[in-house]
């Protein structure tokens, strides 16, 4: 808890440390894309980088950026706009340690970080080759009902869990609505960081509706305003992505040439949205 | 002969279909025919399928996170779900991940998803890929995201129901472990199937032709599938219709 959570979003990215494990969301529910983008400015390297449970853009630049020591996600996917090229290029000449997961590994790894338990079992993978690929995933006999083998996943206690929401208020109160994976991100980290639309002079909780969808201060280390923040991805039920851009990037990043002159390009921009 | 109706409406029709009988499906990112299939039983069932389409706001009633649909899943309120596979072998394999040697892949794609446990907990998942070559249904994967079968004292509930493809359907049987080629779809024919599998599969004498959708069916997928559907996939919802 930080008693005084509102910051500039340099000062955010700057708190980053290198080599920090990093737990962001899906393309659905807040990704901090202007936060990523000052990343890159500082040079941020070493990121152990986890995906809950997926991640599209936010992945693939850090990884062309060569931020990204380790990989955790069970997808890294551009959807309709066609594949991510810098996270294939990276798998192809093992510049990143790669972790792949299924969707429901990564959320119950993160649910026993946040209840403080050294695992959590979970149902499938068995026979998999996605489970003999994950050496730090056991199999044991399910102790209560002898003959049912079940997968153990240790927890997973990030260092910082960023992501981009809609609204937070002066106590450093953050309302991220129904997608609940950020409150769950925010118990299971050690620090949290915010990037928001937008900040409320009223708090959050006097407001019965906003109340249930509202990640209390007290797991809030930073939040910067950042308007616009989850640019050229969009925030739902606020803005939808910015199909050109993305088409773009995809259509840039074929070459480590054209990924490079994209993000000078992009990095070089002193407003991102509307520019 | 030149059908009155699209493949994708053909498939969608199909889907619909194999539905009949559940009471929720759940249709994941990037499957809009699946979707629109969904959509199409529960208005033929009156709504007693209830659909939930993952990435759109109208037919997704959540209130948990990302972590739902799993959740749900276990507690056996998920009937059916649809997966696909860069390939797919005879024994109802599934590799998400991609070719050549793992980590370091020939080709790479994005990954697993939720495959590594859905397969194993939905009774019904519907295997789904319109691409029907020797380069999709391979006679074993290069990597296992989720296998077909598990031994008998793994925990699984769910399994592979069958597969459908651009130019056929097959059911899957759990005991032999091995696919049955059930149709074929208009215009195609068992010989084209074979020269198009990677794997083996059984193959009664006789095989019919996939039933054609009625006239009334297709005017539902023209008209309020297309619809519904067009909130979560607009340029498949403005394309797939003849």
């Amino acid at each position: 808890m930080n008693q005084q959570p509102i910051c500039e979003l340099a000062d955010l990215a700057a708190a980053v440390p290198d080599g920090a494990q990093l737990v962001v969301p899906s393309d659905n529910c807040g990704v901090a894309m202007a936060a990523t983008r000052e990343l890159l400015r500082r040079g941020v390297s070493g990121l152990h980088l986890v995906c809950v449970p997926t991640s599209g853009l936010q992945a693939e630049i850090l990884i062309g950026a060569g931020a990204i020591a380790t990989l955790e996600t069970s997808a890294v996917t551009l959807g309709e706009f066609g594949p991510a090229h810098r996270f294939i290029d990276a798998l192809k000449n093992a510049r990143v340690r790669m972790l792949d997961a299924t969707c429901p590994a990564v959320h119950a790894a993160l649910q026993a970080g946040q209840k403080g338990l050294p695992f959590i079992p979970l149902r499938g993978l068995i026979g998999s080759d996605l489970l003999s690929s994950r050496a730090d995933w056991k199999v044991i006999d399910n102790p209560f009902s002898p003959g049912d083998p079940i997968v153990l996943l240790p927890a997973i206690n990030p260092d910082i869990a960023l992501f981009h929401a809609p609204l937070a208020d002066r106590a450093g109160n953050v309302y991220i609505g129904r997608w609940r994976e950020l409150l769950t991100m925010a118990h299971a980290s050690k620090q949290t960081f915010v990037t928001v639309e937008a900040i409320s002079e009223r708090d959050l909780f006097e407001d019965a509706k906003l109340a249930p969808g509202v990640v209390p201060a007290i797991y809030i280390s930073r939040i910067a305003l950042a308007s616009q923040g989850a640019w050229p991805i969009g925030l739902p039920g606020h803005y939808g992505a910015d199909e050109t851009a993305i088409s773009r990037y995809v259509q840039s990043a074929k070459t480590e040439e054209g990924f490079r002159r994209f993000v000078d390009e992009w990095l070089g921009e002193t407003t991102t949205a509307n520019a | 002969m030149n059908p009155s109706f699209s493949r994708a409406e053909l498939l969608v029709a199909v889907i619909a279909r194999l539905l009949e009988g559940c009471r929720h499906v759940v249709v994941g990112a990037s499957s809009p025919i699946p979707g629109a299939a969904a959509l199409l039983q529960s208005e033929l069932g009156r709504g007693a399928l209830r659909v939930t389409i993952l990435g759109s706001r109208r037919y997704n009633a959540f209130t948990n996170g990302g972590v739902e649909t799993f959740d749900l899943a276990a507690q056996g309120r998920i009937d059916a779900f649809f997966l696909g596979g860069g390939q797919i072998d005879g024994q109802g394999n599934i590799n998400l991940v991609g070719t050549g040697a793992y980590p370091a892949n020939d080709v790479r794609w994005p990954g697993c998803f939720g495959s590594g446990y859905l397969y194993y907990l939905v009774p019904k998942v519907i295997l789904f890929r319109e691409e029907h070559t020797r380069r999709v249904l391979v006679p074993k994967v290069d990597f296992i995201s989720a296998p077909g079968v598990s031994a008998p004292r793994v925990y699984r509930p769910g399994g592979p129901c069958g597969l459908l493809t651009g130019l056929a359907w097959f059911s899957f049987n759990k005991r032999t472990q091995r696919f049955r080629l059930e149709s074929v779809h208009p215009e195609h024919s068992v010989e084209e199937i074979r020269d198009q599998t990677g794997f083996e599969f059984d193959c009664p004498a006789e095989v019919p032709f996939t039933r054609a959708p009625a006239p009334e069916i297709l005017a539902l997928i023209r008209g309020r599938i297309r619809e519904q559907i067009a909130e979560t996939y607009p340029r498949f919802a403005s394309t797939f219709a003849n």
